[in-house]
């Protein structure tokens, strides 16, 4: 840390944190409004296509939302980069699948699962979800816990683990994407909108839900006390007496079942992929780098940004460039990171 | 540790060895093997660099590796890519480092603001940004690749002479040893290891913190980059799956083999690795699940040692012979443990 930073982050702890309105968060904003200027004009010409892919943008970041804050809430509390976060994810549809296909017996013959009923959706759901939970609790307990403070160590770890999932799905669930089977209707008609996913409204409306129970957690109860805490002064916490390394070993479940929980989710509405680890992985990265490491905030700030670009990009740049969509999450962390290093809602930690 | 005294000749030798491994070993060995295990070296060289005397652990160096390789396709002719270009090899090379390392200083300059795990995460955000956009933009990388990638003629085809391109990937290896030691001495390379150890108190007394790591991490790309266009010489073809997820992580496991802190353990971590890579699949437990093995041996090195191979060495001739404290490290420090890496 240089001197400049050393003499802020005293500042910022004495006066708590603050946003400062500097050259380049007035530049940043100069770049959402041109970005923003040019989707009205397209939102302008055809209302019915920009309505839908919002609402695509917003469900994504939906998705999104619900695995980086797993993430987040990890790395806030404990400094640990879970690069095992994206195979949480895939793990958790994974098992959905496998559960959902012993449940349904589907036809050897076709590609595809029956439709599903209330029961075969939510029992693999629930199986999947508190497996990888307590998957992730095995981890941080028999690997994690004894390293606490070694950040590059426990990283090291969870890359080791990453290898070994990702190894291990592809000899037990093979290379094709699946879909997991919904109970419900496919595609609702919405106003303007016309007919939409039905399973991308309720990943929204679970992301929504998700995120106001954290919030809840977080700001409420005692949990969310020692957490918050924590991620301020671990130190202090423990000279007070409170038993960190239960709130530990909670959050990392937490964590972990949120990313499963995501995992069933973007299984349904899209499919189940052996790549998803590595692209969930980036995904909250690239969130919480954006958004502020351990900051729930900044998690969603991140989610949306991410999910409407992914969304805007796919439809609104130019035939010629379409397929270098993925430069605008690079420009994306380029300009967050050159105007606020910690990222948005970050503090230096 | 090699006493200073024997440092020369233990590198002599081991170059001779090297010179001449390929006569003894057959075609097959050299390439799959030595020439293998040379190029994974050069790259995994370029994450040690940064790791040893700048206390950073980069998951970008594949991305950056990856660039090159794709820019030497592209200029060149080959099938797939831009192929609009048609240039000679070695101007396409040229460029093709120009270009990786105006990447790697641009990465560099928005990553050297961060310290520990958030540049880890950074730059694996930028490692993975530059995989996926290789998979997407299919006028630059083909689909599924480019393929018969034009090698330059004096050094032969790698099929059938694999021992020339064998000796290029030594001569750079050493060029790149020698290079980095070299470096470590320098001024430059002195106030790099500086800001490791105090990024504050370099400022304070005037250094311009910022701009010498964002060189460094250009130099870095530099190296990256050399690995990058050999493997493309070596091999001829490149694909999106060359810098994907797996091979990034593979990349870090063999500098973690070979110890983050040592520059030499860049070769031996990627000689280990290639043979494990090679040998596994015929262990009759193992079989396809090669990964699954690497990962479970990944994982024992971290929690045993992490210091890896040389770490294991280094702390077995520390108990034998006790070096005389204070000139241990006659090369700038490198055997210096880096604060904010070994996890501290």
């Amino acid at each position: 840390m240089s001197a400049n930073e050393g003499l802020k982050a005293k500042h910022v702890a004495t006066a708590g944190p603050r946003v400062s309105w500097s050259k380049g968060t007035i530049f940043l904003l100069a770049v959402l409004a041109v970005a923003v200027l040019g989707i009205g004009i397209q939102a302008a010409s055809d209302a019915t296509l920009f309505a839908q892919i919002t609402l695509n943008g917003l469900t994504l970041a939906g998705l999104y939302f619900i695995v980086a804050s797993g993430f987040t809430l990890i790395f806030g509390l404990m400094r640990v980069v879970n690069m095992a976060h994206g195979s949480f994810y895939m793990l958790g549809g994974i098992i959905a699948f496998l559960v959902q296909e012993r449940m349904l017996k589907p036809d050897p013959t076709s590609f595809d699962l029956p439709t599903a009923t209330f029961g075969s959706f939510v029992l693999p759901l629930v199986i999947a979800t508190f497996s990888v939970a307590l998957l992730g609790l095995i981890i941080q307990q028999v690997f994690l816990r004894w390293n606490q403070g070694q950040e590059l160590r426990q990283a090291l770890i969870t890359i080791a683990i990453s290898i070994i999932v990702a190894d291990q799905a592809v000899a037990r669930f093979g290379g094709i994407a699946k879909e997991i089977s919904v109970p419900i209707e496919r595609s609702i008609e919405l106003p303007i909108v016309g007919n939409y996913g039905t399973m991308r409204l309720v990943m929204l409306l679970v992301a929504v839900v998700v995120g106001l129970l954290l919030l809840g957690l977080i700001t409420r109860t005692r949990f969310g006390m020692i957490v918050r805490a924590g991620v301020d002064d671990r130190q202090m916490v423990t000279a007070l007496g409170i038993d960190i390394q239960k709130v530990f070993a909670v959050a990392f479940l937490l964590g972990a079942f949120l990313a499963g929980l995501a995992g069933v989710l973007g299984g349904s509405v899209n499919s189940v992929n052996k790549a998803d680890d590595g692209k969930f992985l980036l995904i909250s990265l690239v969130i919480v780098i954006v958004g502020g490491m351990g900051s729930l905030t900044g998690a969603a700030i991140g989610a949306l940004l991410l999910g409407l670009i992914d969304s805007y990009s796919d439809v609104y740049l130019p035939d010629a460039i379409t397929n270098y969509g993925v430069l605008l999450t690079f420009f994306l962390l380029v300009f967050v990171l050159a105007v606020r290093p910690y990222g948005l809602f970050g503090r230096p930690g | 540790m090699i006493p200073a005294r024997l440092q020369w000749p233990v590198g002599i030798a081991v170059v001779a060895v090297a010179c001449v491994l390929p006569f003894v070993v057959s075609g097959f060995t050299t390439s799959q093997i030595l020439t293998r295990a040379m190029i994974l070296g050069i790259a995994a060289a370029s994450l040690i660099f940064l790791a040893s005397l700048g206390g950073w652990v980069s998951l970008g160096q594949t991305g950056l590796y990856g660039v090159a390789g794709f820019a030497v396709g592209n200029f060149v002719e080959a099938d797939g890519g831009s192929k609009t270009f048609g240039m000679n090899i070695w101007l396409a090379t040229i460029l093709a480092l120009l270009v990786t390392v105006a990447v790697g200083l641009l990465i560099g300059a928005i990553a050297s603001r961060s310290e520990g795990i958030y540049f880890l995460m950074i730059t694996l955000a930028f490692g993975v940004i530059i995989k996926l956009l290789f998979e997407k933009a299919t006028d630059l990388s083909g689909f599924g690749g480019i393929n018969q990638i034009v090698q330059p003629e004096i050094f032969g085809s790698a099929q059938l002479q694999p021992e020339r391109i064998y000796f290029v990937c030594l001569v750079v290896s050493i060029a790149v040893y020698l290079g980095v030691r070299y470096f470590a001495r320098t001024p430059f390379g002195l106030a790099f290891q500086g800001i490791r150890d105090n990024a504050t108190r370099m400022k304070a007394l005037g250094y311009n913190v910022t701009l010498i790591r964002t060189i460094a991490f250009g130099i870095g790309a530099l190296i990256a980059g050399l690995a990058g266009v050999l493997n493309v010489w070596w091999n001829t073809q490149i694909s999106p799956g060359t810098i994907d997820i797996g091979p990034l992580i593979f990349l870090l496991m063999i500098a973690i083999i070979g110890g983050l802190y040592r520059i030499e353990g860049a070769w031996i971590g990627a000689l280990i690795y290639v043979i494990l890579d090679n040998r596994l699949r015929s262990v009759e437990l193992v079989g396809e699940r090669v990964a699954t093995a690497l990962g479970i041996i990944f994982l024992l090195i971290v929690l045993l040692s992490p210091g890896g191979v040389m770490g294991i060495y280094e702390s077995i001739s520390r108990r034998v012979r006790r070096p005389p404290s204070g000139d241990d490290a006659p090369a700038g420090g490198e055997g210096a443990a880096a604060p904010g890496v070994a996890g501290d």
